[in-house]
């Protein structure tokens, strides 16, 4: 199983932001670096939910705020890793819709239960495969650290 | 002008994150993108070669989709082309 690893910040910030927009699902992206197979998450960008007909159960990134995302992203040295979005009252597992609208291969689907607007389990799947026709999901272990420094750190000493 | 490729599809474009191109067009410059990265054919385009529909193609900040003229739109040098996959899903 690969490891997500996600600054303690950032953790927060994505259950804080389920449970304030609960019963509607949240949604917003991860910034980060690649590691080995997987993804050190820096920073979250919460976005706004298009789908405001049926919020309480679909969530939509528009298309133009993910392009302002990644151009800010890209100015400071970061990359969309993954998103995340909340499952009010549902298992924080992914559905049949979040599979079939998985389009970025490679980056993780953080998903956090909210019941009755309390943030229960966070769970990271990493879309994998090399095509729409074989991709999947695998679940990620999510390793929470304390500070973005190291994670940092460990990516200057990778480039060497 | 400058492509800019998403975190996954860079896997096949050779780990790289940009592209400079020299086309006159929206579709100029995608034909140019995959003549130098075949691999990214089919991901970008279906069987009958048009734009997968959640394939987003941004030209500056404009959705290509909605430009009058669309992919046959005309760009220079300093334009800059974002594609970008949907997000979306749900309960």
């Amino acid at each position: 199983m690969s490891v997500l690893q996600m600054a303690r910040t950032v953790y927060e910030a994505i259950r804080a932001h389920g449970e304030e927009t609960y019963p509607h699902e949240c949604c917003g992206a991860l910034l980060g670096r690649a590691t080995e197979g997987s993804w050190s998450i820096e920073e979250a960008v919460r976005a706004g939910n298009t789908r405001t007909d049926s919020a309480h159960n679909r969530y939509q990134i528009a298309p133009a705020e993910l392009v302002k995302i990644e151009r800010e992203a890209r100015a400071r040295g970061l990359s969309i890793g993954g998103f995340y979005h909340s499952h009010p009252d549902h298992p924080a597992q992914w559905s049949v819709t979040d599979f079939a609208e998985a389009h970025w291969l490679g980056c993780s689907y953080v998903i956090t239960a909210i019941a009755k607007g309390k943030a229960a389990l966070t769970n990271a799947f990493l879309l994998t495969g090399s095509t729409e026709e074989d991709k999947r999901f695998e679940q990620e272990a999510i390793e929470v650290v304390e500070a973005v420094e190291p994670l940092l750190a460990q990516a200057e000493s990778k480039k060497g | 002008m400058t492509i800019y490729i998403p975190t996954p599809l860079r896997a096949f474009a050779g780990g790289k994150d940009t592209l400079e191109v020299h086309a006159g067009t929206v579709s100029g410059a995608l034909d140019e993108l995959t003549e130098v990265f075949p691999d990214l054919r089919k991901h970008l385009f279906t069987g009958e070669g048009k734009l997968r529909a959640f394939v987003n193609v941004y030209l500056n900040d404009e959705d290509v989709r909605y430009l009058p003229a669309k992919e046959a739109t005309a760009v220079s040098a300093a334009d800059t082309l974002s594609i970008v996959p949907s997000i979306a899903g749900g309960v």
